[in-house]
């Protein structure tokens, strides 16, 4: 670690200045939001299938919080583009800390995957596998 | 930057009390203590959420481990009168330093917060009904607030918050109008941890008494920080913790006037706090014991002891002073950017505390960054999390002083600062 911010590469702090795929979506197939309510992160994540129900089209999100949170969420917005909602149910968050490319300390982990959360708990309710989930939280 | 500075106090033999303070840090935090990879030294400045161990506090509890351990109060052997005496003596010591009248209103408990749980279990739910008012602050710590909040759902009694203005002082004015003949209590926090506002705390319970209201001060900030007379503010409750006074965790102190506790029912039942019992009948034990169930916190109690002999020595002036001094230096520089706001009063009237947030970047990063520097603070809502929302900001960074601490410190911190400054720039 030392004094180099490890955790603040370039990589991160460019995704969160300049985030991609932010704004709401026309016509999304699903959104979802959630938050972390002691860290004052929000993610929403607006998602739109291609006609098989299955291929991710196109993403994009709108949220607010720490620069861990809110490049996660821009990183994976790109990411997630052309795959299936079945790759997306198999992120776990060593492909999310993967994706990021640095090393997450523990405490901030519930940043780095709250939009992965977020999505894939859009796509449950989206498939009916859960209903009634207003906001993804991470910490309850 | 600092130059050389002429302390209120003598910091540097005071760290050599300290061996923490030689610790580096930057490695595996799931080894505790130092390892191969903490190669930075650390800059403690939590000192609001904990304060660190003298080598005289905690001879003292080796002292008992290895000398005397035994239960208190129960034995007629030899260890357990030395044992029994100690902690009485810790209960004195404890009435002294705040002026207490004596051991009978100096009760020993876990924290502040189960300080300010057995006054609102033993006095509120027996006191508080509807129609009645407790008033409290909008800066109060959760132990207080929540306390309150839950225990006047309970009892249909109504919570009132005083106003704080910009500055973060409460509006005394609006704090004249809340209490009224209605209120019953009257609990207000006598330094915050978030603002570090000093707050008038015996005006407060002057107009508490006034309407016939008992008045609970939370102490946990301003007794290791300042003198503490519970005599002159005219307190009926007042609460502080040991940890954050050099002290161990652990221990907390309910101080409660010697009337008043005694017209109070015990909170916790069991051995140690009664006098004679029956199948069908107990009687209590003298104050402060009724209010001390089961086997007490002895080891704390008499590692406390020994806290308060360190800062008597140092002097609570003095300590208040250098408290001053470095909340005002931390003041001044971290706002020279005109980017870094500090919430509450200005540098020269506060608490030995600075919570603040640095322009676009939020609380968490910037602490994520502080600590790879080794610059240790928190990061959060405090435990005041309506005051964060009052604020408008989720959490903060809350840099806070200790008589250890020293301005090359705040300038490893302003440094720190400044590298997020440029990160996210
Ligand atoms: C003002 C204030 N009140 C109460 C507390 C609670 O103290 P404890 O956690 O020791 O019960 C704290 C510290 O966390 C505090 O700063």
């Amino acid at each position: 670690m030392g004094l180099g911010s490890d955790m603040y590469r370039q990589q991160i702090l460019d995704h969160y200045k300049s985030p991609r795929n932010y704004g709401e979506m026309e016509e999304p197939t699903f959104s979802h939001v959630g938050e972390n309510p002691s860290c004052g992160d929000t993610i929403q994540v607006d998602v739109r299938l291609e006609d098989d129900e299955e291929t991710i089209e196109y993403v994009s999100f709108t949220g607010d919080g720490c620069a861990i949170s809110q490049a996660s969420a821009s990183m994976l917005s790109e990411r997630l583009q052309g795959m299936t909602l079945s790759e997306l149910h198999e992120l776990d968050t060593d492909d999310i800390t993967e994706m990021l490319g640095v090393t997450i300390s523990p405490m901030r982990v519930k940043c780095a995957v709250l939009a992965r959360q977020v999505a894939q708990d859009g796509a449950k309710l989206h498939n009916g596998d859960i209903d009634d989930l207003e906001l993804t939280n991470l910490e309850d | 930057m600092s130059t050389q500075r002429t302390y209120p106090i003598d910091v540097a033999s005071i760290r050599e009390d300290f061996p923490i303070l030689d610790r580096h840090v930057g490695g595996d935090v799931t080894v505790a203590g130092e390892s191969d990879g903490d190669t930075e030294p650390l800059v403690y400045l939590d000192n609001g959420a904990t304060s660190q161990t003298p080598r005289q506090v905690v001879d003292a509890i080796v002292d008992y481990y290895y000398g005397y351990n035994s239960n208190v109060h129960r034995g007629i052997h030899q260890l357990s009168q030395e044992a029994s005496v100690a902690y009485e003596e810790a209960h004195d010591r404890v009435a002294e330093f705040i002026n207490a009248a004596g051991r009978e209103e100096i009760v020993f408990t876990k924290n502040t917060t189960e300080s300010m749980n057995l006054v609102a279990y033993a006095w509120g739910l027996e006191e508080l009904g509807p129609g009645d008012s407790v008033v409290t602050t909008e800066m109060e710590h959760h132990a207080a607030l929540v306390t309150w909040q839950q225990i006047c759902k309970k009892t249909g009694a109504e919570l009132r918050f005083i106003r704080i203005d910009e500055e973060g002082r409460l509006d005394m004015d609006h704090a004249a109008e809340l209490i009224d003949d209605s209120t019953k209590m009257v609990s207000a926090v006598h330094v915050s941890n978030t603002l570090g506002t000093i707050n008038p705390v015996s005006d407060l319970c002057d107009l508490a008494h006034e309407h016939d209201a008992y008045a609970f001060i939370d102490g946990a900030q301003a007794v290791p920080t300042r003198p503490v007379d519970v005599a002159a503010i005219d307190a009926d409750f007042y609460a502080f913790s040991g940890h954050k006074m050099l002290g161990p965790t652990g221990i907390g102190v309910l101080y409660g006037k010697e009337s008043i506790l005694e017209s109070m029912s015990p909170y916790l039942y069991g051995g140690e706090m009664i006098r004679t019992v029956t199948y069908e009948e107990s009687t209590w034990e003298d104050l402060p014991w009724k209010f001390e169930a089961g086997t007490p916190v002895i080891e704390q109690g008499i590692a406390l002891h020994a806290a308060i002999d360190y800062l008597d020595d140092i002097g609570m002036e003095n300590v208040q002073r250098h408290e001053e001094l470095l909340a005002e230096y931390a003041y001044d520089e971290l706002t020279a950017h005109g980017d870094v706001e500090i919430y509450g009063p200005p540098g020269d009237d506060r608490g030995g505390l600075v919570a603040f947030n640095l322009e676009g970047v939020h609380a968490h990063d910037l602490s994520s960054i502080l600590n790879d520097y080794a610059v240790a603070i928190r990061a959060g809502d405090h435990c005041t999390q309506p005051l964060h929302d009052k604020l408008g900001v989720a959490a903060s960074a809350r840099a806070s002083f200790y008589i250890y601490n020293t301005t090359e410190e705040i300038d490893r911190l302003v440094e720190a600062v400044d590298a997020a400054r440029q990160l996210f720039a």
